[in-house]
């Protein structure tokens, strides 16, 4: 597995996932997939992944059907991602992968081994909360919480963009994240207050 | 979601070989809209062959142009300095997509397959052409707000939702396959079907064949080109009416000109006639008229969405205005 960019990747099992690298690139002859699998045994299949979260490898198994959002949620219990619409319209489920913003609930778990995630859970240093949940705390930038940990990793990454600039900006580039309290006015006042802190 | 099973594709080759030889497989890059049609049940399949791994997503400069690769992410293209000073419509279109979070996620090739968003199409209960052949299409004497008034048929009148294509088809653009009888070159304007009687084939693609890269060809109206899309919020929403406008004057006389529409058509809409109602004369305030009316002259509203015929003529002169015409 030299070719590997992902050494602690943990193989797949079944015969009905095939290895991409390893096994195609070491077998001259791979059986096609049909003839090792019916659609039944694929629906029985299950992988094992590992997911690097909040700085701890996760050794997971589960069917490739299992959303990032739900495996962090029902087989990590970091419930921190909130599910809203499962349909990446909401933002409630926003995290870090490998420091970029994304909607956990359209994307699937067996797609994310070897990146980097951050959720809500892994955002403060010990007790001291981060700048950005310092800033929603201050601003009293939430009514229900439901969409709290999506605004504040979406938040995070906006800063880190350099999209927080202007009132009219942080709105722009909030935009994926939707507020059912419409708390927006003090969400776009701890953003830009929390940039502004991480600037200096 | 039903069951499926999953590869990660180790190359292109591979990909294509997975697909073809696997029964109901078919790619998956981020997976943004594919994984909503088949949690809707809209589409099924029994296997996902991954793509992530592949080198597939560099953009560069190529000769006279540039080149996307089809993994390349939305955010990502719309950053590329290459794409911002020689295809400003291209820059303002991808960033006019979606959110933030979906930028990041989704790659150039997907958005170019995204599937209409016809609320018939993606509710499995209706009755949908495109989903089920010979099933009727509801949106014929139902809720047709969102629909096209260009380019339908007895069978469908779904609009193509990518703001990506409607620049690509104003650019000239080419989109790149690989399939199992090797690779092949689709200019964009080839690249969507009409609908037809068979609004369930909405693309060229052939059986396992994959987009590998976009070419964009350089010009001086590609440098000079803008998107403007007007919609229901100020941001992460589709097109009600959209259009690209690349335009090069000379001496104040239209040299080249090339305006495609989002929102209004069953698919990205390049308007010839009303390019030709431009190419050559003044661009006075009744050429633009004249190339508005040109524009939807075989226009076929539905009482829903009659307001497109008017918003889409004004749109495309505030684009042209914007680029140097009158105002």
């Amino acid at each position: 597995m030299t070719d590997d960019p992902h050494p602690t990747r943990r193989a797949h099992k079944r015969r009905t996932v095939l290895k991409g690298s390893a096994v195609a690139a070491g077998a001259a002859a791979v059986p096609p997939l049909a003839a090792t699998a019916s659609a039944e045994a694929a629906i029985a299949s299950t992988v094992d992944i590992t997911l690097s979260v909040n700085g701890r490898d996760h050794d997971i198994s589960l069917e490739p059907r299992v959303t990032l959002l739900d495996a962090l949620r029902d087989r990590l219990g970091l419930t921190g991602a909130k599910k809203g619409c499962d349909r990446g319209e909401c933002g409630a489920c926003t995290v870090l992968v490998d420091g970029e913003r994304i909607k956990s609930c359209t994307t699937l778990a067996v797609m994310r081994q070897g990146s980097r995630i951050t959720t809500v859970e892994g955002l403060a240093d010990g007790d001291r909360l981060h700048p950005v949940q310092q800033a929603f705390i201050r601003h009293d930038a939430f009514q229900c919480g439901g969409c709290t940990s999506g605004q504040i990793m979406s938040a995070v990454a906006c800063i880190q963009e350099g999209h927080a600039g202007s009132e009219a900006e942080i709105r722009d580039w909030m935009s994926g994240n939707l507020c059912r309290c419409a708390c927006y006015q003090n969400i776009v006042a701890a953003v830009g207050d929390a940039a502004r802190e991480m600037r200096r | 979601m039903r069951a499926f099973g999953y590869t990660v594709a180790k190359d292109p080759a591979d990909a294509v070989r997975l697909v073809t030889t696997t029964p109901g497989a078919t790619f998956i890059a981020g997976g943004t809209d594919l994984l909503n049609l088949m949690k809707d049940g809209a589409q099924a399949h029994d296997h996902l062959v991954d793509l992530n791994r592949l080198d597939m997503a560099e953009v560069r400069a190529q000769g006279a142009g540039v080149r996307i690769g089809a993994l390349a992410r939305m955010r990502h293209v719309a950053e590329h300095r290459r794409v911002r000073e020689g295809f400003p419509v291209l820059a303002q279109a991808l960033l006019a997509s979606a959110s933030p979070q979906l930028r990041n996620m989704a790659a150039i090739g997907g958005n170019l397959l995204q599937r209409t968003r016809c609320g018939y199409f993606r509710d499995s209960g209706s009755a949908c052409n495109k989903r089920e052949p010979g099933s009727g299409c509801p949106a014929l004497e139902g809720y047709s707000r969102g629909h096209a008034i260009l380019g339908g048929s007895d069978h469908c009148i779904a609009t193509h939702p990518s703001d990506l294509a409607v620049a690509l088809l104003a650019l000239d653009a080419s989109v790149h396959v690989l399939g199992p009888d090797g690779a092949r070159r689709i200019p964009i304007a080839d690249f969507h079907l009409l609908p037809g009687s068979t609004p369930e084939r909405e693309n060229a693609l052939r059986r396992g064949e994959l987009i590998t890269h976009v070419e964009v060809p350089d010009s001086h109206a590609a440098a000079h080109s803008r998107y403007l899309k007007l919609r229901d919020r100020a941001t992460f929403e589709f097109a009600v009416v959209s259009v690209a406008a690349a335009l090069e004057l000379r001496g104040g006389v239209v040299r080249d000109v090339r305006l495609a529409f989002g929102g209004v058509a069953t698919k990205p809409w390049r308007s010839a006639e009303a390019e030709a109602a431009l190419r050559g004369k003044p661009l006075t305030a009744a050429n633009v008229a004249e190339a508005g009316r040109a524009l939807v002259r075989g226009a076929a509203p539905r009482p829903d969405n009659a307001f497109k015929v008017e918003l889409v003529q004004r749109a495309m002169a505030g684009v042209l205005a914007e680029l140097g015409g009158p105002r």
